[in-house]
């Protein structure tokens, strides 16, 4: 199977503070990929390097075989114009912890917004497929609400919706689920899993590890800016080699 | 234990629960009020007789309210309103933005334009526009214009050229804040959906902004309605010069400043009423519900009056 994402080496900084050091992963295509760990670890800033919302100080990182952000000639490295970098990004879709609807918009409309756009679809064809998507994460009969009349587990369905209306071959999930009421996890869950059996190559920052197990197909622990163990998700969560990954999972699980 | 809860659920004779019954309790007198508005009223009585007594001839305004010259010295005053406003507003959007730009070039240049045009009075910079011929004896530009400076800059164009390039500096203010008050993970969603940052900004910056933007722009509308009567200095015929120039023909100079402050206050609430219904329409989607216009609330306490008094007559 080819790489779909694969880090070399890849360090970040924010000023003085180095919060990747150093990773070395591969995401297969098709493959459900979970980063567990503690919070302040790294792994949500790894994610926002894979679509560049985050520059990368030192490393390879790269996504379906491309360099993310820059382009390599020889053996120079040019920085991508913000057009470039946008148009990779079409194709790279992004949950967020938080949601982040456009409040002005309706489900429906905050669904059609990139594929109107971005893509430059019809408004009558982007409202058809936004409502499909809409009925596909089970929100259909909510198309003509604003978010704020939404709750947050439908909020981030619609947001999943919303990223897969631009046909993504590849899924970020920035720990969907940490805002949201216990009761209401569960239906959002519900989609990631449909997506996974659909056959989507899906990157999961997450603290459920009922999820993890379930559905992941690999399974990487970071901890202070490093990998410090991967595998099997029911290997590593079950039997953990690591002292630090050991001493983790004993306070989550 | 069981026993207590069945009597007390059940009630002791055995029959159903009753709902409890309505509050009607008698609701704290503000007496505090009724003092305060009645001493109000007095002294507007008080100084409205005052002005009544005084020796102005209050008969000259009517006559001259709805004045030809008067009616087209408020034309003017409004057309200098909306254009410059129209300036100031497309002016300072395209200010904010640069100021908030990365290119350290554009926001420089804003935050010239900025620190210049509001650090100057308006008056003065409007008098200024009038004499830069001083500096610039003709305009040309190219084939397509070319006029001696005095010509080109008539008091129509220095009226809205000094009130609109001032009002963008303030504008740039006021939107940089409405721009910076959107949150950011707005930005990164549009930005992971592969839009620019010109559509960002357009699709979903600026629309979230305008909240945060309108209701000091309503203010600053009705200030550039009240700063117009500045350009009288520069011999444009707006409301205030015209009401100057009736009040010296006809010797009745005090009256016509009355006359124009009326009108000044009519124009000015009629745009505040405008300023209500466009806030509304920018908070679509930032609450529940939206909260009821005037109207809405009028009928509302209507139907709630005679839905209070068929209570107490069905209670009487």
């Amino acid at each position: 199977m080819t790489a779909m994402v694969k880090a070399e080496g890849v360090h970040k900084s924010f000023g003085a503070v180095e919060v990747l050091k150093g990773i070395d992963l591969e995401v297969r295509q098709g493959e459900v990929f979970c980063l567990i760990g503690p919070s302040g670890s790294g792994k949500s800033t790894f994610l926002r390097c894979i679509n560049h919302l985050e520059k990368i100080n030192a490393g390879r990182l790269y996504v379906d075989g491309e360099l993310v952000g820059y382009r390599q000639k020889g053996d120079k490295l040019y920085e991508l114009k913000d057009s470039e970098v946008a148009l990779k990004r079409r194709d790279i879709g992004m949950v967020f912890q938080r949601f982040n609807l456009f409040p002005h918009m309706t489900a429906v409309e905050n669904v059609m917004e990139a594929p109107v756009q971005v893509k430059g679809m019809s408004r009558s064809q982007a409202r058809d497929r936004a409502r499909a998507l809409l009925e596909r994460v089970g929100l259909g009969d909510k198309a003509g609400n604003y978010p704020s009349q939404l709750s947050g587990g439908q909020q981030q369905r619609v947001a999943i919706a919303r990223a897969l209306a631009m046909d993504p071959k590849l899924m970020l999930f920035d720990e969907p689920t940490s805002a949201l009421d216990p009761e209401l996890v569960g239906d959002v869950l519900d989609v990631m899993r449909d997506l996974a059996e659909s056959g989507m190559t899906m990157v999961v920052v997450t603290h459920e590890m009922g999820f993890a197990r379930e559905v992941g197909d690999s399974l990487v622990f970071m901890d202070n800016g490093v990998v410090v163990e991967s595998g099997n998700p029911r290997d590593v969560l079950t039997d953990p080699q690591h002292e630090r990954t050991k001493a983790f999972l004993s306070k989550v699980l | 234990m069981t026993v207590d809860i069945d009597k007390t659920a059940g009630g002791p004779s055995g029959t159903p629960p009753t709902p409890p019954e309505a509050i009607k309790a008698i609701p704290v007198r503000h007496y505090g009020r009724y003092v305060s508005a009645v001493v109000a009223i007095a002294l507007l009585v008080a100084v409205v007789y005052a002005f009544s007594q005084g020796k102005i001839n209050w008969g000259a305004i009517p006559d001259y309210f709805f004045d030809d010259r008067v009616l087209t010295g408020m034309g003017k005053t409004l057309l200098i309103t909306v254009l410059a406003m129209l300036i100031g507003v497309v002016g300072g959007i395209l200010l904010a933005v640069m100021r908030l730009s990365k290119n350290p070039v554009t926001s420089s240049i804003a935050w010239f334009y900025i620190w210049f045009f509001r650090g100057t009075p308006v008056l003065v910079q409007l008098v200024v526009w009038f004499n830069l011929g001083l500096v610039f004896e003709y305009i040309n530009l190219g084939p397509f214009y070319r006029d001696e400076w005095s010509d080109f800059m008539t008091p129509f164009l220095t009226a809205l050229l000094g009130l609109g390039l001032n009002e963008a500096a303030y504008m740039a203010e006021i939107c940089r804040a409405g721009l910076l008050a959107v949150d950011e993970g707005q930005t990164e969603a549009a930005h992971a959906l592969g839009m620019s940052h010109a559509k960002t900004l357009r699709r979903i910056v600026v629309p979230q902004a305008m909240r945060v933007i309108v209701p000091p722009t309503g203010n600053e509308v009705i200030n550039m309605l009240k700063t117009t009567s500045l350009v009288s200095v520069v011999q444009y015929a707006e409301l205030f010069r015209v009401a100057q120039d009736i009040g010296q023909t006809s010797g009745a100079p005090a009256e016509m400043l009355f006359l124009a402050a009326a009108w000044y206050l009519l124009l000015t609430s009629v745009f505040s009423i405008g300023q209500y219904y466009l806030e509304r329409y920018y908070a679509r989607g930032s609450s529940r519900s939206l909260p009821p216009t005037p109207l809405q609330k009028i009928r509302a306490n209507l139907f709630s009056l005679s839905n209070r008094s068929s209570t107490t007559g069905g209670a009487a």
